[in-house]
């Protein structure tokens, strides 16, 4: 059952389980999730300027949750849907691209087409969606089949209700598809909370299929553990409790998040005394980030 | 002997799975009676029976195209369309124009009429596939023709939307232009209305009425050939019988652009805007020869 009371940004939480990883491994966590972060903070002030003439899905809150799938599933196929900046960018794809895309530019990512909510990136094997919510789960599985490689698919707590879903995960677990299903759960469609719309959990619903599935906060290094451990046995589903810093679009805020994700994971690496390394890497980012909008910006 | 049209596509079917890593996707494709013949029975070389899905399953083979893989995605009666028909037409058709990623599927999308089938499964449906951009339609009913749409699939990286009919899968013949000098209409046939014009063509020149009868195997792109052009300017009208509904559907919308290219009247004739009952005497299915010859007949006695 889908139990509100589990929300928190401890569900499944593993003590310590950061310092299991390799220093150089917390670093590049933080690297491409500081990076998303600079980055998403740009597309904001953009946004707030009027640069756009789309809608924009900011991924600010689930920057931590890219990065750490991205060091799992190195070349793996992608399929996400919308609010998948940072999954574009922490897996590689190109920043100039992305921004050239949210401003409708022929050297977006695709051509000014596709958009925020579509995304899509070549070079790194992220594939487009559609825009019905959900269709991107079946298309990687149907990937997953014919290629027999590593697939990895993101849908959010809403899209996951689609009717894409449940055949989706019955097939893969028959088959045995190498599959991770992620679902990036905060709590909202649009506006609506979960336990408004359902009463049933995926993650248990992906167990009943035979499916090692699991319910856990956004810690990186939880939910890295988790992929590299059912990555062994494929297919897996990770239910992700995670929170949407922002509106579903735009740049508009509702109030206090339930939890900084971001911020207590830079904390997390702090304590592991990596402070230095991350002021170094943040000046680097921010170089790099700035370099890409402050002249579209008009800040240099 | 030459080969019906179950012959053909369950042979270009067996070499795309056996010889070119192709893959089939479809429910109970493997169960009785294989599809009426169509499909080979290779399992385990590239027949892929999905779960029962109406919604996910095309988006399977979406995934399957989007790796090469070129699948044929079967579905058995073309009413199912409806629930089959999103990924199909919003990535499939798409995926080229928005990423620049091809995702060649074959749809094999089955009409059937009559017997009692209902509402829902009876007829074609190719009609709602010609609205949205990216995928050609086609509605072949001999073996010539099948082998050119597949021809056409294997030598171009877009999905393709093929209204196969039932009573094509034992044609084991061509189906040529009638064409004479004293012919008072022109028809067009499409899919399964294409035998029963024939039907009725003879019918009415064994009553000393002749009419010119072509046949269209492609509804989008579609080709206005100088046959066509020629044989409506020479009788003055003409008409497009098709097995789908008649509103907003191939039928009108082929009539339309013969319309503007001969400068004379061409008028449609398909399912009327009924709901289709079990019973026979409510069956709402490809216009028989009698409702031709009368549409015909009505038709020449005012050339309007």
């Amino acid at each position: 059952m889908a139990d509100k009371s589990v929300r928190s940004e401890h569900l499944g939480t593993i003590p310590n389980l950061e310092r299991e990883f390799p220093r150089e491994f917390s670093l590049e966590l933080f690297k491409r999730a500081n990076f998303s972060h600079l980055f998403e903070r740009k597309v904001a002030k953009a946004w707030d300027k009027k640069l756009f003439s789309i809608p924009i899905y900011l991924s600010l809150g689930t920057e931590y949750n890219a990065a750490a799938l991205s060091l799992c599933c190195k070349d793996w196929r992608i399929f996400g849907q919308h609010r998948a900046h940072s999954i574009y960018l922490s897996f590689g794809g190109r920043p100039e691209s992305l921004r050239d895309e949210l401003l409708g530019l022929p050297t977006g990512c695709s051509g000014g087409m596709s958009g925020s909510n579509a995304i899509q990136g070549k070079e790194i094997k992220m594939y487009g969606h559609s825009g019905l919510m959900g269709e991107q789960v079946p298309i990687a599985c149907g990937a997953a089949y014919a290629s027999r490689k590593p697939v990895l698919t993101i849908c959010g707590d809403a899209s996951v209700e689609e009717d894409y879903i449940y055949p989706s995960l019955g097939w893969a677990a028959t088959e045995k598809l190498p599959i991770v299903f992620i679902c990036e759960d905060n709590d909202l469609s649009i506006l609506t909370k979960v336990d408004v719309r359902r009463s049933w959990s995926p993650a248990e619903v992906a167990k009943s299929m035979g499916i090692h599935a699991v319910d856990i906060t956004d810690d990186p290094w939880l939910i890295a553990h988790h992929v590299q451990s059912m990555s062994k046995n494929l297919p897996g589903f990770i239910n992700i409790r995670s929170v949407r810093v922002l509106w579903h679009s735009g740049t508009g805020i509702d109030g206090t998040p339930e939890w900084d994700r971001y911020k207590i994971t830079n904390e997390k690496l702090k304590a592991l005394g990596l402070e230095t390394e991350m002021v170094r890497i943040e000046a680097e980012n921010t170089e790099k980030v700035n370099q890409i909008w402050d002249p579209v910006l008009g800040e240099r | 002997m030459s080969l019906t049209v179950a012959e053909t596509i369950q042979q270009l079917t067996r070499e795309h799975l056996e010889e070119r890593n192709g893959l089939l996707l479809g429910q109970c494709v493997s169960a009785v009676g294989w599809i009426g013949g169509t499909v080979p029975d290779c399992r385990g070389k590239g027949i892929v029976e999905i779960p029962m899905t109406d919604v996910a399953g095309p988006a399977f083979a979406v995934g399957c195209a989007l790796e090469g893989r070129r699948p044929i995605f079967v579905v058995r009666y073309q009413g199912f369309m409806w629930y089959n028909a999103s990924s199909l037409v919003n990535y499939a058709a798409r995926s080229k124009a928005v990423w620049g990623v091809p995702c060649p599927v074959f749809i094999r999308s089955i009409g059937m009429e009559g017997n009692g089938i209902g509402h829902t499964a009876s007829s074609c449906l190719h009609s709602i596939f010609m609205h949205p951009p990216g995928l050609p339609v086609a509605a072949p009913m001999t073996p010539k023709e099948y082998r050119e749409v597949w021809d056409w699939f294997t030598s171009h990286d877009d999905p393709i939307y093929v209204s196969e009919h039932r009573k094509s899968f034992q044609m084991n013949i061509e189906m040529p232009s009638q064409i004479s000098a004293n012919s008072k209409i022109t028809i067009l046939g499409i899919s399964a209305g294409r035998l029963n014009a024939i039907e009725a063509v003879k019918n009415l020149k064994a009553r000393g009425i002749e009419c010119d009868l072509l046949h269209a195997l492609w509804l989008k792109p579609f080709k206005i050939t100088d046959e066509l052009v020629n044989s409506i300017k020479k009788t003055g009208v003409g008409l497009v019988i098709d097995s789908d509904f008649e509103i907003t559907g191939a039928s009108r919308s082929i009539a339309y652009e013969l319309m503007h290219a001969t400068g004379c009247p061409v008028h449609a004739l398909g399912l009327r805007d009924d709901a289709c009952g079990v019973a026979p005497r409510l069956e709402n299915i490809t216009p028989s020869p009698l409702v031709i010859e009368s549409k015909i007949l009505e038709l020449i006695s005012g050339k309007k």
